[in-house]
């Protein structure tokens, strides 16, 4: 609604502002989207309500903006959901085994995020250093990590300590935790896209063969951005676990592309060089709210999937239209 | 063009020229794969193990079939929908055939119009609206997931006709079952459209170089449409070919089939970039594919062991196969 009043009334006002600020299409639906599940359910654009969604779906945010990196440069990882699941059942079993006392949280944490950072190191060398392709070599890397994952926790159930989902779903000083980690959250997004890494990576996806030429070295940023997914992928897993509570080593799979959907959700090219991790966090707001907004609205439940994978399907295709009118 | 692709053979050793075709390699990684089985667990190269493997590498063959067109189609093409399909053939087919011989026509023609009708709205989107294929068919594969919800609790999941299965899963001719003649043929049938007829030219000219073959006046949008609608088509005849295998179709059976059948391509040597290769290498890439699955279910080892060792294999497999080219100044 507001981003009706923004554009200046000079030529190419509106399209020069989509340029700068790829995710508005997206933050458009965004608020359409909340404004119909207020309209519906009143209740679910109240304090309590958006905490809720952001609680649910920061762990799907998380995985957006690790897609998002790799998009960044032209490349894509199938094998995030997989990184999740691995994460998820290290650190379960690892503060099980160390008593669940906050050191034990804390250390587990840890691990996780040299989980993840290992993780898509190794994805980053396959795709980058090996020079396999994207898309079925992350396939390849997802069922080792699955097999990792099985491995170290064969059947789903171990429950985490209560120590760290209670603090997840806590609050400090009558502020749910959940926004001190998004205020962090935003601090640390907001520094990485000033960093060299974040243009490097927009430039090999812009185009790796000039970015070559110009010094830059490819393969090792293409790396970092894998390294950058992976840790996101831990960030996940430790939402996914706070919000469980437990261990699963599946859990994840299906969120695979989910963060693809919410990368494109967002504005960004899927060919690189394009895009705003912004959008992405966007991009898996609007999945969230699609959800909400097909339950609100009294879908029956076994139409509720068909429902909102259609929804999801038109928000897909009315992102990119409209992102490339604004571009074209 | 004859002149200069013979030009360019001549210059290597032909020895290591032939031993580089991708469906070289493919034939001799599953000759070593199926001597090793051989040698872990006596009988599992026997005929009768062999066809059950040609079986169901026949299945995942026919997906990679339309995998493998919409791949050589280019501009990144790919259907990330297909499992979807393959899931809605087998319930709708179940359903129509409902255990009846009388039912399978109908239950043909119904997959494959489904199929098709899916893959159409995949090839406009992708087409008209110039949506990425990866995105477009990523959406699908959530509608059709949805869409397999309400069918499933609106009726019975469907048993298939006992004629299916027997053309399926029993000998049918020269002892070797109906599925894999369907296979051979479809083989026959890619190769020669692909080779010889002008639609297979065209996917060859706009998977090379989309611009250059509208110039010279190939119908690029409807080509790309025709693709998208046989990769649905041939997904349906595989989930049709799979409730005759499994009997009664459950939940998801086709999501299985989603990224193996783009290993399978890649494996037969058709790079995802598109405009080169072809389906031969594609089903050799299958049998491939299905032949190192079952080595690793006969080995003892637990499920985590398992799929860890198939991770790893698969990426050092992919190494024998296109590589990227490296940057150069």
């Amino acid at each position: 609604m507001t981003t009706a009043t923004l554009p200046t009334p000079k030529p190419g006002g509106l399209k020069r502002l989509i340029e700068r600020y790829p995710f508005l299409p997206a933050l458009l639906i965004a608020l359409v989207l909340l404004g119909l599940n207020g309209l519906y359910q009143p209740r679910s654009v109240s304090f309590i309500g958006i905490t809720g969604l952001v609680k649910t779906y920061l762990a799907l945010i998380m995985l957006a903006i690790a897609q998002t990196y790799v998009v960044y440069a032209g490349d894509i990882d199938l094998s995030v959901g997989a990184i999740v699941s691995l994460v998820n059942v290290v650190i379960v079993v690892m503060m099980e085994k160390m008593g669940g006392s906050g050191f034990s949280v804390v250390a587990a944490l840890g691990m996780g995020l040299l989980v993840g950072l290992a993780c898509g190191i190794v994805n980053g060398i396959v795709v980058a250093a090996l020079r396999l392709q994207a898309i079925v070599a992350t396939f390849a890397t997802s069922i080792f990590f699955t097999g990792l994952a099985l491995y170290v926790m064969p059947v789903a159930g171990t429950p985490a300590p209560a120590t760290f989902w209670r603090t997840y779903g806590g609050r400090f000083f009558e502020i749910p935790f959940v926004f001190y980690a998004a205020v962090v959250l935003a601090i640390v997004i907001y520094v990485l896209a000033r960093t060299r890494l974040a243009t490097q990576l927009l430039a090999v996806g812009d185009d790796a063969q000039a970015a070559f030429q110009s010094g830059l070295p490819v393969t090792k940023i293409r790396i970092q951005g894998y390294a950058l997914c992976g840790l996101f992928a831990a960030l996940a897993a430790f939402c996914i676990t706070g919000d469980t509570a437990s261990g699963d080593p599946l859990v994840g799979g299906k969120m695979t592309l989910f963060s693809v959907a919410a990368v494109v959700l967002g504005g960004s090219a899927l060919s690189g060089g394009f895009g705003t991790v912004v959008g992405s966090i966007v991009g898996a707001l609007i999945i969230g709210l699609i959800n909400s907004l097909v339950f609100f609205v009294g879908t029956p439940s076994e139409w509720q999937n068909l429902v909102q994978g259609l929804a999801i399907l038109v928000a897909l295709m009315a992102g990119i239209l409209v992102g490339r009118r604004a571009r074209a | 063009m004859s002149a200069t692709t013979q030009t360019q053979a001549a210059t290597p050793s032909p020895v290591l020229t032939f031993l580089k075709q991708p469906l070289v390699v493919a034939l001799i990684l599953i000759a070593a794969l199926l001597l090793l089985g051989e040698a872990l667990s006596p009988g599992f190269a026997s005929g009768q193990q062999i066809l059950r493997l040609l079986i169901v590498a026949a299945l995942l063959g026919i997906v990679a079939a339309g995998q493998n067109l919409v791949i050589l189609g280019g501009r990144e093409g790919i259907d990330l929908s297909v499992g979807g399909v393959v899931s809605l053939s087998a319930i709708i087919g179940g359903n129509l055939m409902n255990g009846t011989d009388a039912g399978i026509l109908p239950a043909i023609l119904g997959c494959i119009a489904a199929g098709a009708v899916i893959g159409l709205f995949n090839g406009l989107g992708v087409t008209l609206l110039r949506i990425p294929p990866l995105v477009m068919t990523l959406g699908m594969l959530g509608v059709l997931q949805g869409l397999l919800v309400v069918i499933r609790n609106g009726i019975p999941s469907g048993r298939a006709a006992p004629g299916l299965s027997q053309f399926v899963t029993q000998p049918f001719l020269l002892g070797l079952p109906g599925i894999i003649w369907l296979w051979v043929a479809i083989g026959l049938l890619l190769a020669f459209m692909l080779g010889r007829t002008v639609f297979g030219h065209r996917i060859y000219a706009i998977g090379s170089n989309e611009q250059a073959a509208f110039m010279a006046g190939v119908p690029v949008k409807r080509t790309r449409i025709a693709l998208f609608m046989l990769s649905g088509a041939f997904a349906a005849v595989a989930g049709m070919c799979l409730i005759g295998y499994s009997g009664s179709s459950f939940a998801n059976v086709g999501e299985q089939y989603m990224l193996p059948s783009i290993i399978a391509v890649v494996f037969g040597g058709t790079p995802l970039s598109g405009g080169k290769g072809g389906y031969t290498g594609t089903m050799a890439g299958a049998v491939l594919l299905v032949v190192l699955q079952s080595i690793l279910t006969t080995v003892h080892i637990d499920e985590s062991g398992r799929q860890m060792v198939f991770g790893a294999t698969l990426l050092i497999l992919m190494l024998f196969y296109g590589r990227g080219r490296a940057m150069r100044a």
